[in-house]
């Protein structure tokens, strides 16, 4: 049966209580001046913080995570999301207080070996993609989209080439590639795309004086590699357009090919879906941006530079402003140095040969579960994957179920969910993505949990309906939440 | 439990499965779409007044699945807006042509292209 539910801090709270005694104030009470901060903006009652002691804290943020399905207690083949395990060094390496104490206002001369590793990681993105310039400075996936096509609005600009207003996403692209275009100033476009990768007669129509740019995700979100990526490339630069490369799914191909090497121009990395970072959920991610030569110039600043001078042991490093024509800064300080840390530390680690190896069993992997698989829950597309696979939810239906309630008694048997109902264009998808950090046994302990799961529906129908039951949380009424939500928590 | 969806023949329908009723001018999604897109939640209409284009996307529809577009079945002013759909979407699970309704368009013709019945089953059916 599902725990009683662990109430709310605040529901802890007892007046007085605290962890640590604050020394007294010792200096005077002064007013804010009404310049600064206006009447109506200041509080009249102090917030009602929660008043518990250090045990009250500990144990409830430990029951909590207690509740949680994470990457470190199981299986989680969240399709698209990459859940790897993200190995413990990382974070180690990371609150080294060399790293973890810098002050971001450290002159340069005073934070050379950070500013070396900043350069170093620099180095092995472009190694790796291809790109001539990065800059790490973007604070997520997303973030790094935006920065890129800002980059690529700027490069038209400057050109004087203001009628390209168009940036052309194919349907499989995710949710923020057309929205970063968007906000970026630009008119979107949507072109059919599938197995077999961008629909190139749609990219044709509308390859002229308005295209800006082309984004592609390579392999593309049914985990499909676009083979013909560089006719597309072709296709738009005779048109006079950039192709944009978003790297959430590197981690398929890191190694083995390299998107320059395809026709990209620009790229953003999540670097914690190929370099094994945590995922940002909201905290800290970071999201590079890399670009060709000629369009380095565009980059975000300030830019890091390297100094080899004659008779000098080892080089330098220092910021050095961006020119007039880069896009300004996209963040405060570097990005998010210390997930940057964990990247490098992850790299390093690898070598090239081990980031080979993170693609091929990447791809291996998912390969081997979608052929467990498919005896009972077909591919969506049957051909060879890449690194993560759709399977059609679509057999459930004869059962009158869902992919949801597959979804749901996996997480009865221990396993977290894969993607349901993404990407948009297969009906009833279930994405999985193994990752290359699960065992054989692992993955084929997760192919036995689904082929119970369909054994129980065909038997018993109902009982997956009702899943999950043994999690702390039951089947919830996902249609009353959406519809009637309570967003805000009010005291009893 | 094989549902059998509804194709009303007095309507015309998009590809993108929204439906027209000529004599009135009425527009929603169909049994079809509703089905796919599970328990819709939320709807994004426009306001009376707004001018529709024939392909375009005129709003959204959110389900717990998915967020859709909505696309015009033809070139026109908005009439009316469903007043009940704000405090009830469900009425587009339970009723899709009847109380379910989104919008009435004051076309300013009735294209050729529009299926009918029979064709869009053939379509939602392929």
């Amino acid at each position: 049966m599902p725990d009683a539910p662990e109430p709310l801090v605040f529901e802890l709270s007892q007046p007085g209580r605290t962890a640590l005694r604050l020394p007294e104030i010792d200096v005077p009470d002064a007013a804010v001046p009404a310049a600064h901060l206006p009447a109506a903006t200041l509080r009249r009652d102090p917030p009602a913080l929660p008043e518990v002691s250090e045990l009250d804290v500990v144990r409830h943020y430990t029951r909590l995570s207690r509740k949680n399905h994470a990457i470190d207690t199981g299986v989680y083949p969240l399709g698209s999301c990459t859940m790897k395990y993200n190995p413990k060094i990382n974070d180690a390496l990371a609150a080294l207080p060399g790293f973890a104490h810098l002050h971001p206002y450290s002159p340069d001369h005073l934070a050379q070996g950070v500013l070396h590793l900043l350069w170093e990681l620099e180095q092995a993105l472009c190694a790796l993609t291809g790109m001539s310039a990065f800059s790490l400075q973007p604070a997520a996936g997303a973030h790094g989209e935006l920065a890129g096509m800002l980059i690529a609005a700027q490069y038209h600009r400057v050109r004087g080439d203001s009628a390209r207003r168009t940036v052309v996403v194919p349907t499989a692209a995710h949710g923020t590639n057309p929205a970063s275009a968007a906000m970026a100033g630009f008119d979107v476009v949507e072109i059919p795309s599938g197995a077999d990768g961008v629909d190139l007669d749609a990219l044709r129509a509308h390859a002229d004086a308005t295209l800006a740019a082309l984004m592609l995700t390579n392999p593309n979100t049914v985990g499909m590699f676009e083979a013909r990526a560089a006719v597309a490339a072709r296709i738009v630069h005779e048109a006079g357009g950039l192709l944009y490369y978003d790297g959430a799914n590197l981690n398929a191909i890191v190694g083995r090919a390299r998107p320059a090497d395809m026709g990209f121009d620009i790229c953003h990395l999540n670097l914690h879906k190929t370099f094994s970072t945590p995922h940002g959920m909201g905290g800290p991610g970071a999201g590079p941006v890399g670009v060709r030569a000629d369009l380095a110039r565009h980059l975000p600043g300030p830019r890091l530079r390297r100094f080899d001078r004659p008779g000098e042991r080892a080089p330098r490093f220092a910021w050095e402003p961006a020119g007039p024509e880069g896009i300004g800064r996209v963040r405060a300080l570097y990005g998010n140095f210390l997930v940057l840390v964990r990247a490098y530390a992850y790299i390093r680690a690898c070598g090239g040969e081990g980031l080979r190896a993170v693609s091929g069993h990447a791809v291996l992997n998912a390969n081997y579960l979608m052929e467990l698989l498919r005896p009972i829950l077909p591919p969506a597309y049957d051909r060879r994957c890449m690194h993560e696979f759709i399977a059609d939810g679509r057999v459930l239906r004869p059962l009158g179920l869902r992919a949801l309630d597959l979804c749901k008694a996996l997480l009865d048997r221990g396993f977290h969910a894969p993607t349901m109902y993404f990407p948009l264009i297969v009906e009833e998808a279930l994405m999985f993505e193994p990752t290359e950090t699960e065992s054989r046994q692992a993955i084929e302990a997760l192919a036995r949990a689904v082929a119970d799961i369909m054994a129980e529906a065909a038997r018993d129908a109902e009982a997956v309906r009702e899943a999950p039951r043994h999690t702390p949380v039951g089947r919830v009424d996902e249609a009353t939440a959406a519809r009637r939500p309570v967003l805000r928590y009010t005291p009893r | 439990m094989n549902v059998s969806l509804q194709f009303p023949e007095n309507l015309r329908f998009t590809a993108e499965h929204e439906w027209f009723r000529p004599e009135d001018g009425a527009v929603g999604i169909t049994d079809h779409a509703q089905h796919a897109l599970g328990d819709i939640v939320y709807i994004e209409l426009p306001a009376p007044g707004a001018r529709l284009t024939a392909g375009r996307s005129f709003g959204s529809v959110e389900s717990v699945k998915s967020v859709s577009e909505l696309y015009a079945p033809v070139d026109g002013v908005v009439a009316e807006v469903n007043p009940e759909l704000a405090a009830a979407p469900e009425l587009v699970n339970r009723e899709p042509y009847t109380r379910g309704w989104m919008i009435r368009v004051r076309a300013d013709a009735i294209p050729g292209n529009l299926l009918t019945a029979a064709e869009y089953r053939r379509l939602v059916e392929a």
